[in-house]
């Protein structure tokens, strides 16, 4: 995990007229932070799902560990998380199951190793009940400990602090930590900067 | 750092995982299951009351009204297909899973034929019986309809990919599909007819079996790639 290394060259990207990723360039070692600022539609998310392969790329190229992304997709891909805006949990199911299923894809789980990784998340009290009686900054928790049971040296977060209370803005800053110095790498889309060890954090602005 | 174990899921379990969550849901929400049942019963009883009562006629009407009916009952419940996951996010995730979109979008499509098409075949000799059918002929019935439902949920996946993106989905849906689903309806008519009469039906089974192969080679590589796209 330690020598990881996402390079990104020259992106263009147009969403239909408008020209959003005009030609960006990063660098993110393992053990770093880079988090992306930028004035609303500035195109952050736009951004995080491009490196990620969900937008299309007009130009530029994505490196994982020195290689292309496109010569292996799926490897890539078994290297990263992303999470959007929503958490991506069926309201039906209950946060535990909702894991078993979601980070089930990646990895055999066990019952005990989803409910350590919801309490570590400080979910474990509500694991058991459907998604849709939970509130939107326990979803969110639920969706954290997806990020930990993933266990992938990439994270692309997007705002990942929305609906989350002070106790979660420190999680998340915990969780980070603990990501970067095992030799991670993240890369955040925020508003308001991640209180994370400054050391290990880099600033992108779209907007300017 | 993480409590996970190192041992990766395998592209069939991941599968398996998806029917599994796909069938539980189902059984958590339960209109999906019994919308498109529903809608068969209604539609296959509303013959005998316009067309005619005459038990004659109504067994020789019988293989089309049953055939029909369970198209338009299981294209109603391809719209759902990947709809709701596309919405929640889900379908994201499954492309970003580092497994490959086909075999999970295949055990999305089983998980459908289950759900819906199972169903319905054991459903269709019943509705069958209503139309004056022989009761020796709910097997064969059973059977053609098992199979061209599993071959219209292959075909319907792609559709159902195609027009995720769309804001009104289902009539567009409809109008893909039903063109390629004729060869469904010919066969699988076919095929009831003989059953009905007491002939041997394998003839059309075989050239149904033949579709589904084909349908379930191709089709999830389509829908994935159609995935992909909708997900821009």
């Amino acid at each position: 995990m330690s020598g990881s290394i996402l390079r990104a060259e020259n992106l263009h990207l147009w969403r239909a007229e408008r020209h959003v990723l005009k030609g960006v360039e990063l660098t993110v070692r393992g053990g770093e932070l880079l988090q992306l600022t930028g004035a609303n539609g500035a195109g952050k998310t736009t951004l995080l799902r491009a490196l990620c392969g969900l937008n299309h790329l007009e130009e530029g190229r994505v490196f994982w560990n020195e290689r292309d992304v496109r010569e292996d997709r799926e490897g890539f891909h078994a290297a990263l998380v992303y999470l959007g805006h929503e958490p991506p949990l069926k309201p039906d199911l209950s946060g535990a199951e909702n894991l078993r299923f979601w980070s089930g894809m990646r990895r055999r789980l066990t019952a005990t190793t989803i409910h350590e990784a919801l309490r570590q998340t400080g979910a474990g009290e509500f694991a058991t009940r459907p998604v849709r009686t939970l509130s939107a900054g326990q979803r969110r928790r639920v969706a954290l400990a997806g990020l930990l049971l993933a266990a992938v040296p990439l994270w692309l977060l997007d705002e990942p602090t929305t609906n989350l209370d002070s106790s979660g803005q420190e999680l998340i800053a915990t969780l980070l930590d603990a990501h970067l110095c095992a030799g991670g790498v993240a890369i955040a889309a925020v508003h308001h900067r991640l209180a994370v060890e400054p050391a290990r954090v880099r600033e992108l602005n779209l907007s300017a | 750092m993480s409590p996970a174990a190192p041992s990766l899921t395998s592209p069939l379990l991941a599968a398996r995982l998806v029917i599994t969550r796909d069938l539980m849901l189902a059984f958590r929400r339960r209109e999906q299951l019994l919308h498109p049942l529903a809608f068969f019963v209604l539609v296959t009883a509303m013959f005998p009351l316009s067309v005619s009562a005459e038990r004659s006629v109504l067994r020789t009407l019988a293989p089309g009204v049953l055939w029909v009916a369970a198209l338009l009952a299981a294209l109603l419940a391809l719209d759902f297909l990947f709809r709701d996951d596309a919405q929640d996010g889900t379908l994201e995730q499954y492309a970003l899973s580092g497994q490959s979109l086909t075999w999970l979008l295949l055990g999305k499509t089983g998980a459908h034929w289950l759900l819906t098409g199972v169903p319905l075949s054991v459903m269709a000799p019943l509705m069958g019986y209503t139309l004056g059918v022989p009761a020796s002929a709910s097997v064969g019935i059973m059977l053609t309809v098992a199979l061209g439902s599993l071959a219209l949920s292959f075909i319907g996946s792609i559709g159902a990919a195609l027009t995720l993106g769309a804001r009104r989905g289902g009539v567009l849906l409809a109008i893909l599909i039903l063109p390629l689903a004729a060869p469904i309806l010919i066969f699988g008519s076919r095929a009831t007819e003989l059953a009905i009469r007491g002939e041997v039906y394998v003839a059309p089974m075989e050239l149904l079996g033949a579709i589904v192969v084909l349908s379930f080679t191709l089709a999830p590589l389509a829908a994935a790639a159609a995935v992909r796209i909708s997900l821009e």
